[in-house]
C-alpha cells in the first residue's frame, strides 16, 4: 500500500474500531510524503522530536493544507480569531499564560484539584440514576455528562445552555468528517461556527457585567500583567476551552470503559485497588488516545529527520496514536498494561502546547473509570466493537451501550 | 515519605503542580519546587502527579518502604552469574554516601550484584538530595531540612556513617577509615565529592554569622539567621549557591548584597554576556549588585558577631549575616598517598570512570563518579572535566556500577551531554552541554527584556551547548545539536526569532586547566622501571629534584 492508500484507510470510517494495524503499516516509514506534499509523521521518535523543533510552527495562517481546506482545530474555523493552540511563540506563551493565570499554576494552583469532591459528587449521581436499569449507555449516561458538567461549571455556562452547544458542537465535528466534499465541510464549519461565536460572546457579555466565580469571568474582567486578552480571542479561546474541554474526555473516558471490558481482569483488579486507575488512564492516553492526531503543523525550514528531508513550507500531521504503539519506544504495544513502567507517551502531545486541560481530563477519567469498576454490577459489552463517532481525529466510541445485573 | 524529582528532566509542565499543589509549586514560568518530605495523607495525589508527568521525572519511595530506615542486612539471591563469582559473592566499598553513592548502590542492585556492599560517609546523615538546600528549604517553603532521598529498592547494604575515609591501601586492597577499622574491599568506588571552599581568613570566617552553604547543617544555620531579620546579608561570590541565596533573601524580604569580583554574576558557568544578564535580574529583584568588587575584611563584635564587612569599592557594610560562596574543593585529602592520579582537579579516570593511577594507566578495580571525577569529555576535544552537576552524579554512578560488574567487552563510556539547573528570582536557568567551551553566543528565540529566551553557545564555529532563562522545554531540540558538533552560528529559520541573533563574544575567562598545576615526579629509565609519582605540596613535600617554589604554590592555595 502506499502512503496516501494507508492514510485513506484510516480515515475511511469502516476502519473506525480499529485503526491499529493501518498505524503499524504507516510506521514503516516513519516520516512520509503524501502526493499533495504533505507530510505524516507516526513514529514516536520523530513525532517527540518534532513537538519540541523550533522549525515547526503551529501558526495555521502558515499551512498550506488548512489555508486549502478553510479548516482551523477546535474551537477556531473561518472567520474565528485564532488562539493559542495554533499560535506560535512568544504570542501562544503570553496567550496560554494569560488563560493559565486562573485555571492553574502558578497563579492558581489548586483550582483543578480543588473539583475532586464535585467531581466525585456528579459521578456518583450519574451511576446512581442507573438504578433499576439492565442497560444502560456509558457515552451517554456517564461519559458525556460528567466533562460536559465540569467544563459549564468551570467555565460559567449555565447547565440549560448544554443543548444549544451541543447541536452545534456536533455540526463543527461532523464537518471534520474526511467522508464529506470539501464545500460541505467548510458550510458545515461556517454555519456552527457563527452559531457557537454568537453564544459565546453572548456569554462573555454577561459574565463581564455580572461576573461570577468562573474562568470566563475572570478572563472577561481580570486584568493581569499581561493585560486583558482582546474580546474576539477571548469568545474564540472560550469556545476551545468549551469543546476541547469535554470532547476529548468522553472518548478518555469511554474508551477507558471499553477497554476495561475488553480486559475483565484489569476490571477487577481495579475493583480492589482504586488507585490502579492512576497510572491506568496513563496507559489509556498511550493505548487508546482520544486525539489521534495533530493536523496542520508547518515547517519554516528544511528538516532531516528519519532519512528524509522535510522541505520549508510543508503541512505536518504528527500521528499521535502511532507514535504511541511505536515498539521502538515501548516493549509489546499492542498490550494494555495499566502498570508500564516509565509510561512516556503522546496522549496529550507535548513541547509547548501540551494538552491545557490535561490535568482536568486525567482527573475526570480517574474518578469516573473507578466508579465504573466498583459500582457496575457484572457490566457486559452488548456490541463488539461499539458504533464509532465520524471523526478520525477525535476518535471514539458514539455509543457504548452494555447490560449490567445492577449497581452497588 | 519521601519524593525525589529529577529536575534535570523536568520540563515545567506542572502537571504535578495541578494534582498535588500541596506538594508541588510552580515558580515562575516554569521553575518546580517541591515538598521532598510530604505528609503520607498526599500519597494518591503524589501518585497522581508521578503518573502525569510527561518526561516521569518525579520518583517517589515505594509505600513499604520503611521512613528512613537503613537495611543492614546484606542479602544474597540466586542469580545468573554473568560477571563471574565476582558479581555474586565479591565485595563492593562505596566511599561517599551521596546521591553518586546512593545511585550506585541501587544500580549495582539492578544489575545483579548480590555480593556484599559497603557504603561509608563522613557526614552522619542517611543520603540527601542538596539542591533544595539553596532554594525551597532556605526559603522555608519547605518545612524540613531533612531532603533524605528516597530510596528506590531496598539496597541490602552496610553503612558506615558518620566516618570519613581516611587513606586507601590499593596494595593489600583496603580502606581505612576515621576510627580506625579497615574494610577491604574487591571493588571501590570514589564518590567523596565536594566540600564547600571556606572563607580563607580562619579569624573572619570563625564569626558567627559567616558561614558556607553545602551541607544540611550549614542549611539550618542559615535558614534561622535569615529567620532572625538581619539587618543585611552579604553574598561573597555570585556563581549558582550565591545567586540563589540572593533569590532567596529578596524572596523574604531581606535586604542582600552580592558582592563578586568578575565583571558579573555566574561568568564561570555561562560567560559574560549572559552573566550580565542574570546581573539585570538581580539588580530588578532588589539586590544590591557589585561587580568588579572583593571584599576586604569582615569584622565583628565584641562578642564574634559579624557586624560589618569592608569592600574593595572603598565602601563597609552593615551586615549581619556573609555567605562565602566561593565554589567548592574537591574531597581528594584522603587520597593522598594512594598512588591514584589525584589532586585539586579531582580524580581522573577513563571515560568508563576508571580511576588512572599516578602514571596514567587506568585500574580495574578502582571507579569514580560524581562531581570528584574528572574525565575525558569527547565531545568536547577529550578535555578532561570534572562535571559537578546533579544530573552528572547520577549518569556517571549509573555507568560505573554498570562496568564494576560488566565484562571488559560489556562496559559504557559515559557520554552524556552535562545539563544543569537553578530558580533564581522566580527564573529557571537551565543549560545543556558545556558553555564554559565557548568563544561565542547567540541568543536565538525569545526576548532577553522579558527574561524568557535561549542562547546557543559555539566553539570555532560548531554548536557546544545552549542556555534556556523560562524556555527550557525547546532544550530537547538543541542538546542533539551540541551531539552532532551542528554549525553554529544556526541558520535556520524558527518561531520566535530573536530580533538580534547576531553571535557575540561568550565572555569567558581563558582558563588554563589545574591539571597542568600537577607536580608529577618520573623516575627511573628503562620502560619496565619508569614511573610517576605526584608529589603533594599542601604537605609541605617538594619535588626531589626541584627547588621548591613557594610563590608558585601559595597562588594554588588562595582561593
Amino acid at each position: 500500500m502506499t502512503q496516501d492508500s494507508i492514510w485513506e484507510q484510516i480515515l475511511d470510517y469502516s476502519n473506525r474500531a480499529n485503526p491499529y494495524p493501518f498505524y503499524a503499516e504507516l510506521r514503516r516509514t516513519p516520516v512520509a510524503r503524501l502526493q499533495d506534499g504533505a507530510y505524516l509523521v507516526s513514529g514516536y521518535a520523530e513525532i517527540a522530536s518534532l513537538l519540541h523543533d523550533p522549525r515547526v510552527s503551529s501558526d495555521i495562517s502558515h499551512n498550506p493544507v488548512a489555508a486549502d481546506a478553510g479548516a482551523g482545530e477546535d474551537g477556531d474555523g473561518p472567520g474565528m480569531t485564532p488562539t493559542f493552540l495554533s499560535m506560535d511563540p512568544p504570542d501562544h506563551d503570553k496567550f496560554r499564560r494569560i488563560t493559565m493565570r486562573h485555571f492553574g499554576p502558578p497563579t492558581t494552583p489548586g483550582r483543578v484539584a480543588g473539583m475532586e469532591p464535585r467531581m466525585t459528587e456528579i459521578v456518583t449521581e450519574l451511576i446512581d440514576k442507573m438504578e433499576g436499569s439492565t442497560r444502560v449507555d456509558v457515552v451517554d449516561d456517564l461519559a458525556y455528562p460528567l466533562p460536559v458538567t465540569i467544563i459549564c461549571e468551570l467555565l460559567g455556562v449555565a447547565p440549560g445552555d448544554e443543548h444549544r452547544f451541543r447541536t452545534w458542537v456536533d455540526l463543527a465535528l461532523q464537518s471534520t468528517d474526511p467522508g464529506l466534499d470539501p464545500e460541505t465541510q467548510q458550510k458545515k464549519r461556517a454555519e456552527a461556527g457563527k452559531e457557537l461565536r454568537a453564544f459565546m460572546e453572548e456569554l462573555v457579555e454577561a459574565h463581564r457585567k455580572a461576573p461570577g466565580n468562573d474562568l470566563l469571568s475572570a478572563l472577561a474582567t481580570d486584568d493581569g500583567p499581561e493585560g486583558r486578552m482582546p474580546p474576539e480571542q477571548l469568545v474564540s479561546t472560550g469556545l476551545l476551552l468549551l469543546i476541547a474541554g469535554h470532547e476529548t474526555t468522553v472518548n478518555l473516558i469511554s474508551n477507558g470503559a471499553l477497554t476495561l471490558l475488553r480486559h475483565p481482569h484489569e476490571l477487577q483488579r481495579l475493583r480492589e485497588d482504586p488507585d490502579l486507575v492512576i497510572p491506568m488512564v496513563e496507559e489509556l492516553l498511550r493505548y487508546e488516545p482520544p486525539v489521534h492526531f495533530v493536523p496542520f503543523r508547518t515547517t519554516l525550514d528544511d528538516i532531516d529527520i528519519a532519512g528524509t528531508t522535510i522541505p520549508a513550507g510543508a503541512s505536518l500531521t504528527l500521528v499521535l496514536a502511532a507514535g504511541n504503539r511505536d515498539p521502538a519506544h515501548v516493549t509489546d504495544p499492542d498490550c494494555f498494561m495499566p502498570e508500564r513502567p516509565d509510561n512516556q507517551h503522546l496522549g496529550f502531545g507535548g513541547g509547548i502546547h501540551l494538552c491545557f486541560g490535561a490535568p482536568l481530563a486525567r482527573l475526570e477519567a480517574q474518578i469516573a473509570l473507578t466508579a465504573f469498576a466498583r459500582r457496575l454490577e457484572n457490566p457486559r459489552l452488548v456490541s463488539d466493537p461499539p458504533p464509532y463517532r465520524p471523526s478520525p481525529f477525535l476518535r471514539g466510541p458514539s455509543h457504548l451501550p452494555i447490560d449490567i445485573d445492577g449497581i452497588r | 515519605m519521601r519524593i525525589v524529582v529529577d529536575l534535570t528532566k523536568c520540563q515545567g509542565y506542572a502537571q504535578c503542580a495541578f494534582l498535588a499543589p500541596d506538594v508541588f509549586t510552580i515558580q515562575g514560568d516554569e521553575a518546580l519546587s517541591y515538598d521532598p518530605h510530604p505528609e503520607r495523607t498526599q500519597l494518591t495525589k503524589i501518585r497522581r502527579a508521578a503518573a502525569a508527568c510527561p518526561v516521569q521525572a518525579i520518583r517517589l519511595e515505594p509505600p513499604d518502604a520503611l521512613d528512613g530506615a537503613l537495611h543492614p542486612d546484606p542479602r544474597h539471591g540466586t542469580i545468573e552469574d554473568n560477571g563471574g563469582t565476582f558479581k555474586k559473592t565479591g565485595r563492593i566499598v562505596i566511599v561517599g554516601a551521596s546521591i553518586a553513592g546512593l545511585r550506585a548502590a541501587e544500580r549495582l542492585r539492578e544489575e545483579g550484584f548480590t555480593g556484599a556492599l559497603t557504603l561509608v560517609g563522613e557526614e552522619p546523615h542517611e543520603p540527601y538530595d542538596r539542591p533544595p538546600l539553596s532554594k525551597q528549604v532556605l526559603a522555608g517553603s519547605a518545612p524540613l531540612e531533612d531532603t533524605s532521598l528516597p530510596r528506590l529498592r531496598d539496597i541490602g547494604a552496610t553503612w558506615r556513617l558518620g566516618v570519613a575515609a581516611t587513606s586507601l591501601d590499593l596494595a593489600t586492597k583496603e580502606l581505612h577509615l576515621a576510627d580506625g577499622s579497615r574494610i577491604g574491599f574487591d571493588k571501590l568506588l570514589i564518590a567523596t565529592g565536594l566540600r564547600a571552599r571556606p572563607w580563607p581568613n580562619t579569624e573572619e570566617a570563625a564569626l558567627a554569622g559567616v558561614l558556607t552553604l553545602r551541607t544540611r547543617e550549614d542549611s539550618a544555620t542559615l535558614r534561622q539567621l535569615l529567620a532572625g531579620h538581619p539587618r543585611r546579608v552579604l553574598v561573597i561570590g555570585a556563581g549558582f549557591i550565591g545567586c540563589e541565596v540572593a533569590s532567596v533573601c529578596r524572596e523574604l524580604g531581606l535586604p542582600v548584597t552580592v558582592a563578586e569580583a568578575g565583571p558579573a554574576p555566574l561568568v564561570a558557568a555561562l560567560g559574560s554576556a549572559i552573566g550580565v544578564i542574570a546581573g539585570e535580574l538581580q539588580i530588578e529583584n532588589g539586590v544590591d549588585l557589585r561587580c568588579g568588587v572583593r571584599v576586604t575584611a569582615l569584622q565583628g563584635d565584641a562578642t564574634g558577631q559579624l557586624r560589618r564587612a569592608v569592600l574593595s569599592d572603598g565602601t563597609a557594610l552593615e551586615v549581619d549575616v556573609a555567605v562565602a560562596a566561593l565554589g567548592s574543593i574537591r574531597n581528594v585529602e584522603w587520597l593522598a598517598d594512594s598512588g591514584l592520579a589525584c589532586g585539586v582537579w579531582g580524580v581522573a579516570c577513563d571515560a568508563g570512570c576508571r580511576a588512572f593511577d599516578a602514571n596514567g594507566l587506568v585500574t580495574d578495580d578502582v571507579f569514580v563518579a560524581g562531581d570528584i571525577a574528572r574525565a575525558p569529555q569527547p565531545m568536547y576535544g577529550y578535555q578532561y572535566l570534572a562535571v559537578e552537576h546533579w544530573g552528572n552524579a547520577i549518569s556517571q554512578a549509573e555507568v560505573a556500577a554498570h562496568n564494576m560488574v560488566s565484562q571488559e567487552t560489556e562496559r559504557w563510556p559515559h557520554l552524556t551531554v552535562p545539563k544543569f539547573w537553578s530558580v533564581q528570582f522566580g527564573i529557571e536557568i537551565k543549560s545543556v552541554g558545556v558553555p564554559s567551551a565557548a568563544d561565542e553566543v547567540a541568543i536565538v528565540q525569545g526576548s532577553v527584556t522579558e527574561k524568557r529566551f535561549l542562547a546557543v553557545y559555539g566553539y570555532k564555529g560548531r554548536v557546544v551547548a545552549a542556555v534556556a532563562f523560562n524556555q527550557n522545554k525547546w532544550l530537547d531540540f538543541y542538546e542533539p545539536l551540541i551531539e552532532q558538533a551542528a554549525p553554529f552560528p544556526p541558520q535556520f529559520h524558527h518561531i520566535d526569532e530573536s530580533s538580534d541573533a547576531r553571535p557575540v563574544p561568550a565572555g569567558f575567562k581563558p582558563a588554563a586547566s589545574p591539571t597542568q598545576d600537577a607536580t608529577v615526579v618520573v623516575t627511573g629509565h628503562d620502560p619496565n622501571e619508569r614511573r610517576a609519582r605526584l608529589t603533594n605540596p599542601d604537605a609541605g613535600e617538594t619535588p626531589s629534584r626541584r627547588p621548591a617554589e613557594p610563590g608558585a604554590r601559595t597562588k594554588e592555595r588562595s582561593p
